[in-house]
Parts: structure tokens; C-alpha cells; sequence
């Protein structure tokens, strides 16, 4: 048995069980970040697939890849916007090395 | 005879796909019913399933072994309902129509009845033998040419269309610029289709549009008018490709997911007649690869047409139609509902 069920992505809206008032506003919001505005659908759409990889939700890479699909970008653009998710997560790990060599530091003669 | 357990029947023809729920009551369930707009504006003639190319998605299944192609006796059936009742648009399809003997007879008699004519030109058949001079062809008899080209990149196409179909694609829309076509201010007509490359909807048509004409300049210095996104049936080879990967049930319910009630209204089944290579009726191209023939009552056959007949008539639905009315709808002329 796995944790992560797919169906699961489809069955997003039981969450508006027990608290039905808190999920609508939620959707609301969320949907409203979809649409084209300053940015368009398509980039919006890339920013998704970045952030769904750099949380690595299995949900939110199967949406958001569809997503990227459905709004015209190809594997190329798709693979780049992962990339910039993935040195995002490799920056913030390695300048996280200074508060280390800080730690060293503050120790040592 | 055994009193062995019934089993439900989950799907009694496995030539037509599964949905969750019927396509009428969804149509129902919006307030909306779905009827002939009235004058039936466009033929859709489909000469036979012979093609040059054997597409993945292809909902006709056409391809170089098929032998099923209109004769010039229903040919001429064809074109003596054009003279007769004055289809404002043929619009001719296949496989690749221009492979069909009665094909040049097909455009140059229906222009002279004064119809528009369109041709679905898959672009490659150009460089058969005997197909060389298409595009002066075309531009003689003023047809419109609607050709698919799935990406403006090799990989994707390649991967629907067949290998080496993009970069033929590509010298044969520099051989319809050349003689005019998709030049602006020359009047004659060159769209281009995009199908999705696998199971997902298209985007958005307008968007769409824009990467095309910037990337096929930039990239190859070619040009066309205008970019249809069509969705991909669940019929046939794309209904197979669906089986074949696990994806039959996740694509029909992204179908009904999103069914667009706007997209009703403008349903090509309102104002189209398609008639396949034997002369037989159906209410679409789709319709008719799934042998679903017009409602009975009705004239069945291109010789018995009557337009009176079709006024207000009943269409035949099923699963597949959910298709035309997913996200922006879906027709020949590309989505339905402005994006």
C-alpha cells in the first residue's frame, strides 16, 4: 500500500468535507490565481510545475504537467522550469554551508 | 441453459468509448437540448480512408493499406447534390482526399456550383507521385487549405504523424507560400490544425496561435492564417493509443469534467452533413467512423438528400461528443467558444 493514492487528485474536492466553508474559499482564491492576468496561463502554468518539484507533491507534478500540457508548453520548457526548481533547492542548500562554516567559525581559532 | 450469474454490461460495443455519464443528459442537465440549427450550411464529404500517413490519433484509421475509397459514381452523386441544393461549403476530407481519382473532379465541379471549398490536406501527400502540383492546383481553384501540423517542433510531430513527416511538412508549407497561400493580403487561405501530441486537451487557441506563427518564422520562414485546435477523439487508432496506455478512463472524465455548456450552441453537428465513401449519411465525421448514420427517419443516403428533412433534426449523440464540448469546444473550424 502506498501513501499516495492517484485517484486521490480527482477526489480533492472530499476535502470540502467538515469544513465545506473554509475549502470554497480556498478554491476561490485558488482558481483566481489561475487565470491569465498579468502573467498568462502558460506561465503560470510553468511557475506550478517549478513549485510542485521543488515541494515534490506527487499530486501537484501530475496536475501541474497536465497543466503545462493543456496551456501549450513543450518537455524543453517544462524540463527548464524544473531546473530552475531544482538549483533553487541546490542554492538554498549550499548558502546554508556559510551558516555551517559560521558555526565552525565561532568555535574554532 | 445454466442460471450462471448476469454480470453487468459494462460496455457493450468496445468500439465506442466509456464515460461516466451519458452525453444527452449532460447536455439535459444544462437546461440545453441539441438540434439542427436549420439550413444545412456544409458537406463534409469523406472520399475513403486511403492516406499516405498512418497518424496515431487518426480517428478514421486511415492509412497506405486502406482500400476503401469513394467510387466516381457516388462521386457524382455527391456533385449533383452540390448543383441541387447549394451547400454553401464542401469541405473534403479522408484519409488524404487527393489520393481519390474523383478528387480534382470532387474541388472544380463544386466550385463551379458555386460552393466554397475546403480541403483537409495532410501536407506530405504533396509529395507523392502525381501529387506535385497541388499547390498550383489549389490556388486555381481558390480552395481553402486546412493541413494539420500537431507542434511547431519535429519531436512532437514525428511522434504523432509519423518520422519525417515534420520536416516534409515544412518544405510542403514553403510550397503553398511560395505560390501564395497563408501570405497575407493574397487571399488564399492556409490554416493549420493542432491536435494534441497524446491524452490531454488543447490549449488555448488564441495563445496557441501566436507560438506557431512566431516560431515556424523564426525557426523555418514559413507562414499560415489561422491555428485550430481540435481535441482528440476517443474514437478508432486514438481510442486504441487510449486502451493501449491505461489513459481511456482519465481522458473521458477530463471530457466530462470539462464539458462546456457554451460550446453547444456552436457545434459543427448543427450545421454540417458528413457523407462517407459509399454515399451514407452521418451528422459528423466522428459519426460516421463509429457507423452512427443519421436518425432513422431520415434520408440515409447522399442520393436520397433532402434539406427539408434536416431542418430542426434530431442528432445522433454518444460518449465521443463529449470531446466537442470539452474546455473550448471542439470542431473543423477549430474551439467553439473564444478563448
Amino acid at each position: 500500500m502506498s501513501y499516495y493514492e492517484e485517484d486521490d487528485l480527482s477526489r480533492f474536492s472530499d476535502m470540502s468535507k467538515h469544513r465545506p466553508d473554509l475549502f470554497e474559499k480556498f478554491m476561490a482564491w485558488y482558481q483566481a490565481c489561475q487565470e491569465d492576468g498579468a502573467l498568462s496561463r502558460r506561465e503560470k502554468a510553468l511557475i506550478g510545475l517549478a513549485v510542485a518539484h521543488a515541494l515534490q507533491c506527487p499530486y501537484c507534478i501530475d496536475a501541474y504537467a497536465q497543466s503545462c500540457l493543456e496551456s501549450g508548453s513543450n518537455m524543453e520548457q517544462m524540463t527548464e522550469a524544473i531546473h530552475m526548481a531544482s538549483a533553487l533547492r541546490g542554492g538554498a542548500a549550499l548558502i546554508h554551508g556559510l551558516q555551517a562554516h559560521n558555526s565552525v567559525n565561532k568555535v574554532s581559532m | 441453459m445454466s442460471e450462471g450469474k448476469i454480470l453487468p454490461v459494462v460496455n457493450a460495443d468496445a468500439s465506442v468509448a466509456r464515460a461516466p455519464v451519458s452525453f444527452d443528459a449532460r447536455v439535459g442537465g444544462a437546461g440545453l437540448t441539441l438540434r439542427r440549427a436549420g439550413a444545412v450550411e456544409t458537406l463534409q464529404v469523406n472520399v475513403g480512408k486511403l492516406c499516405n500517413q498512418a497518424c496515431k490519433h487518426c480517428h478514421v484509421d486511415a492509412s497506405p493499406k486502406r482500400t476503401e475509397i469513394m467510387s466516381e459514381e457516388t462521386a457524382a452523386q455527391i456533385v449533383e447534390a452540390v448543383r441541387r441544393f447549394r451547400f454553401r461549403i464542401v469541405d473534403i476530407t479522408g484519409g488524404a482526399p487527393e489520393l481519390n481519382p474523383s478528387f480534382r473532379r470532387l474541388v472544380i465541379e463544386s466550385r463551379d456550383a458555386g460552393a466554397h471549398v475546403i480541403v483537409r490536406h495532410n501536407l506530405t501527400v504533396m509529395f507523392e507521385p502525381g501529387q506535385e502540383d497541388l499547390p498550383e492546383f489549389f490556388r486555381a481553384h481558390a480552395v481553402e487549405v486546412v493541413s494539420s501540423l500537431p507542434y511547431f517542433l519535429e519531436q512532437q510531430t514525428d511522434a504523432q504523424r509519423g518520422q519525417g513527416v515534420f520536416v516534409k511538412s515544412v518544405e510542403a508549407l514553403r510550397r503553398l507560400n511560395e505560390v501564395g497561400y497563408g501570405v497575407e493580403g493574397s487571399g488564399l487561405a492556409l490554416h493549420l490544425v493542432y491536435n494534441p501530441v497524446g491524452a490531454f486537451l488543447p490549449p488555448a487557441q488564441s495563445a496557441i496561435e501566436a507560438d506557431f506563427k512566431r516560431e515556424l518564422r523564426a525557426r523555418h520562414g514559413v507562414s499560415f492564417n489561422s491555428l485550430y485546435t481540435i481535441t482528440n477523439m476517443p474514437i478508432k487508432r486514438f481510442l486504441d493509443y487510449l486502451r493501449c496506455t491505461g489513459n481511456e478512463e482519465r481522458y473521458m472524465r477530463k471530457l466530462v469534467e470539462a464539458f462546456n455548456p457554451q460550446a453547444v450552441a456552436g457545434l459543427m453537428c448543427r450545421t454540417l452533413l458528413s457523407v462517407d465513401w459509399t454515399g451514407r449519411l452521418y451528422d459528423c465525421d466522428f459519426n460516421q467512423m463509429l457507423d452512427l448514420g443519421v436518425a432513422a427517419g431520415l434520408p440515409q443516403t447522399i442520393a436520397d438528400f433532402d434539406p427539408h428533412d434536416f431542418a430542426d433534426g434530431e442528432i445522433t449523440t454518444a460518449a465521443h461528443c463529449f470531446g466537442c464540448t470539452a474546455g473550448a469546444g471542439s470542431s473543423c473550424g477549430g474551439s467553439v467558444v473564444a478563448s
